[in-house]
């Protein structure tokens, strides 16, 4: 059975991890554990930007992670930045070990101000299997019923669907054989 | 479908690699170049449909890049990064040819935006491309083949006439096909939306014509039970075709000359002007000047008609276009018959280049139909065809001798005049016991078959 790893880098409460760890389980049928991993924050966080560089948190995932034999995937509840663009959702390696997924612009208090939990953990859900499908080899889809369809917006998030679609979902299955 | 293909620009090993997994989970087949010149060298290995290029590198500047690259090729998306926004390079870039510009840090969600837009624009334009030589292709009217240096001139002048207004006479022999050069005028026109009415002239008596050309009001003449438009009145916004304009009597021609410069006409028997915007297309096989010369025609209907001259030589002299024809003809008569003739054999098509078609094109292709109609093989031979190929010799204009030309002249007469023996003899100028005695000599008979 596929091992997924859940690491959370800063504060995530347990509940959620649970909750997360729960989703995946019945979805993806894969065997799924939280594990601690040693972060730095302050050395991937870029003061001016007040945000967390994704690319080094996952290198210094991959040393400690050399003996799990699954896909990694780092929750952060933090801002996540690349240089070159204004913020990301999450970062994945394509058809690789490491994943991260923020849920920082997730949450519907950072849009409107009102707390919608359901809502947020339909958009983290949907970033985690997005993530994940990267990790499996999944690149964008056009359909925008599925996970894997590209979200540069919270809008596109919200519209697209919360799972694979049927050839997704059939490239996902292989890859979990 | 092909993959899309991505060029990423920049110095910053961080940048290329943040865009390459951007695009690379897109999907896009996606390349890094740290410099313009790496960048270069890999354009000039491999097309991209879109550069990723940062505006300031050390050495060539992404605008340096810009112009070298659309050197090489102007199909390009080019969009440039940078992160001194300012208006007067995002200009310069933008006259230089760029798609657009996008500050760093880039919001991924305008960067997404760019790039779809970008890429359905490019790819929005290839399809107006095809659709446009799909276009051009199918407004070349179906029988207008020919790849000959005449038919290639003619073309050329349709073109050339075609955007204008400008009344245009074609001349050429009967068959050569000067309603097919009407057609192709009118529907590489302004006027193509509208149509284009033919009016054959030699067709229709006087009155006929008249009523014809102007339509009539109820109770015009006898048998005008009803108001009819007239030809003028439907080429309303399009083109009208006169078709044997030679043969219009005088006072027809007085009608006609008035109708060409005022664009206004009256319908028989009626009192309302009426107004039509046309263009006018004229064509004759016969010899306007002569008719000119002998008062037959009139000089100011003439100079009216003759503002720009299209003559299509006789089929005898662009023999090169015969093959094409037959083929295309072959092929035509193949769909419409549901047959499955692959060629001509050879000898066929020997005869068929030999020949000298007093009948132009229209002869070519009634043969070419026939010859599918009682065609048993799976190629054309001379039986097949409508004519008496026994004796090819006949149709070798390579001797010169009087006797071959008399020979040959003989039967050119009695075939454009579909063997009237009395006609083609008062047009050779002799008894018809002579035209007999002469078929004798030269052992020609029509062939029946």
């Amino acid at each position: 059975m596929t091992r997924i790893f859940l690491a959370p880098a800063g504060a995530i409460n347990n509940q959620l991890l649970e909750r997360i760890a729960e989703d995946i389980k019945s979805k993806l049928h894969a065997d799924v554990s939280v594990i601690k991993l040693n972060f730095d924050l302050e050395a991937v966080r870029s003061p001016e930007r007040n945000q967390y560089f994704s690319t080094r948190l996952l290198a210094q995932a991959i040393p400690q992670t050399t003996h799990y034999d699954g896909k990694i995937l780092i929750l952060m509840d933090a801002d996540l930045y690349v240089p070159v663009l204004t913020f990301i959702y999450g970062e994945a390696q394509l058809r690789g070990k490491h994943s991260i997924v923020s849920s920082f612009r997730l949450h519907e208090e950072f849009y409107s101000g009102e707390v919608n939990e359901d809502l947020f953990f339909e958009r983290l859900m949907k970033e985690v299997y997005h993530e994940l499908g990267h990790n499996f080899g999944l690149i964008h889809c056009r359909e925008w019923d599925c996970v894997m369809h590209s979200s540069a917006g919270i809008e596109e998030v919200d519209i697209k669907g919360g799972f694979y679609c049927s050839s997704c979902s059939a490239q996902i299955s292989k890859a979990l054989e | 479908m092909e993959k899309v293909r991505i060029l990423i620009v920049d110095d910053e090993n961080i940048v290329r690699e943040s865009l390459f997994h951007w695009f690379e989970e897109e999907g896009y087949e996606v390349d890094v170049a740290e410099d313009g010149e790496t960048a270069l060298k890999k354009f000039e290995k491999g097309k991209y449909n879109l550069m990723l290029v940062d505006m300031k590198m050390p050495g060539m500047s992404g605008l340096d890049l810009l112009t070298r690259i659309k050197e090489i090729d102007d199909e390009v998306i080019f969009i440039l990064i940078t992160a001194f926004a300012s208006v007067p390079t995002a200009i310069r870039a933008l006259k230089d040819g760029a798609f657009d510009y996008i500050t760093k840090p880039i919001d991924p969600e305008e960067l997404s935006h760019i790039v779809d837009k970008a890429l359905n624009q490019q790819s929005l334009k290839k399809e107006n491309i095809l659709l446009k030589t799909k276009i051009d292709e199918i407004i070349r009217p179906d029988n207008l083949v020919g790849e000959s240096m005449q038919m290639k001139k003619i073309f050329s002048l349709i073109n050339t006439v075609a955007p204008t207004d400008t009344t245009v006479m074609i001349r050429g022999e009967s068959g050569t096909g000067k309603e097919l050069i009407a057609k192709a005028i009118h529907i590489n026109s302004n006027r193509k939306y509208f149509p284009i009415i033919t009016v054959n002239c030699g067709a229709l008596s006087e009155s006929l014509l008249e009523s014809e050309l102007f339509g009539h009001e109820k109770g015009a003449f006898t048998g005008a039970q009803y108001k009819r438009k007239g030809k003028f009145e439907m080429a309303n916004g399009g083109t009208i075709f006169l078709d044997e304009i030679g043969t219009v009597s005088p006072k027809m021609q007085i009608d006609l000359l008035r109708v060409l410069e005022t664009k206004q006409f009256y319908r028989v028997g009626g009192n309302e002007m009426i107004k039509s915007d046309f263009r006018v297309i004229a064509a004759t096989n016969e010899n306007l000047e002569t008719q000119l010369k002998n008062g037959l025609f009139r000089e100011d209907l003439y100079y009216r008609l003759n503002v720009f001259s299209i003559f299509i030589p006789p089929l005898r002299e662009r023999r090169d276009d015969i093959e094409l024809l037959a083929q295309y003809f072959l092929k035509k008569f193949n769909t419409n018959m549901n047959k499955k003739i692959s060629d001509f054999k050879r000898e066929t098509m020997d005869f068929l280049v030999n020949y000298n078609w007093p009948g132009n094109v229209r002869e070519l292709e009634n043969a070419i139909e026939r010859a599918v109609v009682v065609c048993k093989e799976d190629k054309v031979s001379a039986e097949d065809l409508p004519f008496h190929v026994g004796d090819v010799s006949v149709l070798d204009e390579g001797d010169k001798s009087l006797a071959a030309l008399e020979k040959r002249h003989i039967i050119k007469i009695l075939q454009e005049n579909n063997w009237n023996i009395s006609k083609s003899a008062e047009i050779l100028g002799i008894d018809r016991v002579t035209l007999y005695n002469k078929l004798n000599r030269f052992g020609l008979k029509r062939d029946n078959s």
